[in-house]
């Protein structure tokens, strides 16, 4: 279903997709990748998603701005993103030239992020989150 | 000093270079004092050298003019260079400038070159081929000493950045995924930079959730370190850490406010003790005394 080869591989794990970002995208890529994200979340009923990004050493303002929108276009897709594996270098680059993920929670790592996710999920049942005075 | 060559000048014309510097030489020796304080005068009207003592400057001057001469008559410049690095290592604390170094040295080629014009004036031919000898030693008298001036003034900027590098900012992991950032002395963009370096990667090492920088020890923070505070505050938080700032003194409360720096999206605590117990209920710890624990049932 996918016009030629993708160079982001989307699993899925229970009802959260896992997007690992394996090398640097050019534009047209990031949009590709983009486009297949949000058609399997409603494919496959995705809840959550996690944007892996450890591999990159450089996020450009359209890559960082590519995924704040496709954060947003989850969504209204019904699922939460959370990015994760931002590098101490390209976090720093990516403040200094002022293009954070604004809105868009960040983790460490995939496991800190599926654990972002399974709380979240939690939550909303157990209305009363477990918190010390 | 007596090695005074008076060789017929048919004899110096016909004779290579290496003939006329000898003579050059004794010239110089000869006439070392009067010299030697023509050139301080000179160093003087210039105001070249003002942080050292006219004692000093008589010392090193004839120092100086002594290790000039040997160069001249020896054509090896190694001791040269061991002075004048010995002797940067002595004024580079003083606080003495390339340009006053390449000017005395510049300026003790020109008066000894002014003395070679009066003592050969009337035999222009010669004088011409003193010139021709001359001229290539002191400019390499000139070049080695400015180079080796420079090279301690770097070797000293080098050292003191180690040292400075050594003075950084400790990172230190208090429990699991907490970090403490104390920031002790002065803070400039240098420094500042290093420590949002260090603790990029300490939580990325540490696997940190929270961190807290603790800047009760920084006397004074200025616009671009207090934005670069903010910055990594947001980088941090792109790698899921959050960050609590504790210890702003009163003064740095008023200058970040009366500057306008935008603190909104910190999370700052009165000291950090506070700050401790806040990243401590963040990351769900709760802290009991023994004795209590051991009371409830």
């Amino acid at each position: 279903m996918n016009s030629g080869p993708a160079l982001v591989s989307i699993l899925r794990q229970g009802d959260t997709l896992v997007a690992s970002v394996h090398t640097a995208l050019d534009d047209s890529q990031m949009v590709r990748f983009q486009e297949d994200l949000v058609r399997q979340i409603g494919e496959y009923r995705a809840r959550g998603v996690i944007i892996d990004v450890a591999a990159l050493d450089v996020i450009d303002s359209f890559a960082s701005r590519t995924l704040r929108a496709l954060s947003e276009m989850a969504r209204l897709r019904g699922a939460v993103t959370v990015i994760v594996g931002i590098q101490p270098d390209v976090a720093m680059s990516m403040v200094r030239l002022g293009m954070g993920m604004g809105a868009v929670p960040t983790a460490l790592d995939l496991e800190e992020g599926l654990g972002y996710l399974t709380e979240l999920r939690r939550l909303p049942r157990n209305h009363e989150r477990t918190r010390h005075p | 000093m007596n090695d005074d060559r008076t060789d017929s000048p048919d004899a110096a014309e016909s004779a290579a270079h290496g003939h006329l510097l000898p003579q050059l030489v004794a010239h110089l020796r000869e006439h070392r004092a009067k010299l030697r304080d023509e050139w301080a005068t000179r160093i003087r009207d210039a105001h070249l050298l003002e942080a050292m003592t006219p004692q000093e400057m008589s010392a090193e001057t004839t120092r100086v003019y002594d290790n000039y001469v040997e160069v001249l008559e020896t054509g090896s410049v190694e001791a040269l260079q061991h002075y004048a690095r010995d002797l940067s290592e002595r004024i580079i604390p003083r606080g003495v400038e390339t340009h006053e170094v390449v000017g005395i040295v510049l300026l003790l080629r020109d008066v000894l070159a002014r003395s070679l014009f009066e003592k050969y004036e009337g035999d222009f031919g010669l004088l011409n081929e003193v010139l021709d000898a001359y001229e290539p030693a002191a400019n390499r008298i000139a070049n080695t000493v400015a180079v080796s001036f420079v090279d301690e003034r770097e070797r000293v900027i080098r050292q003191q950045q180690d040292a400075i590098k050594e003075l950084s900012t400790p990172v230190l992991p208090v429990r699991e995924r907490l970090l403490i950032l104390p920031i002790i002395g002065v803070l400039d963009s240098e420094r500042a930079r290093q420590l949002t370096e260090q603790l990029l990667n300490g939580i990325r090492t540490h696997r940190a959730k929270v961190v807290v920088i603790d800047i009760t020890g920084a006397p004074d923070v200025d616009q671009t370190v207090a934005n670069h505070l903010v910055q990594t505050v947001d980088a941090s938080r792109l790698m899921g850490a959050s960050v609590i700032i504790t210890g702003l003194s009163p003064t740095i409360a008023q200058t970040l406010v009366t500057i306008g720096v935008d603190l909104s999206k910190m999370n700052t605590i009165g000291d950090l003790q506070g700050g401790l117990e806040e990243a401590e209920r963040l990351l769900g710890y709760k802290v009991t005394r023994t004795e209590e624990v051991a009371d409830s049932p």
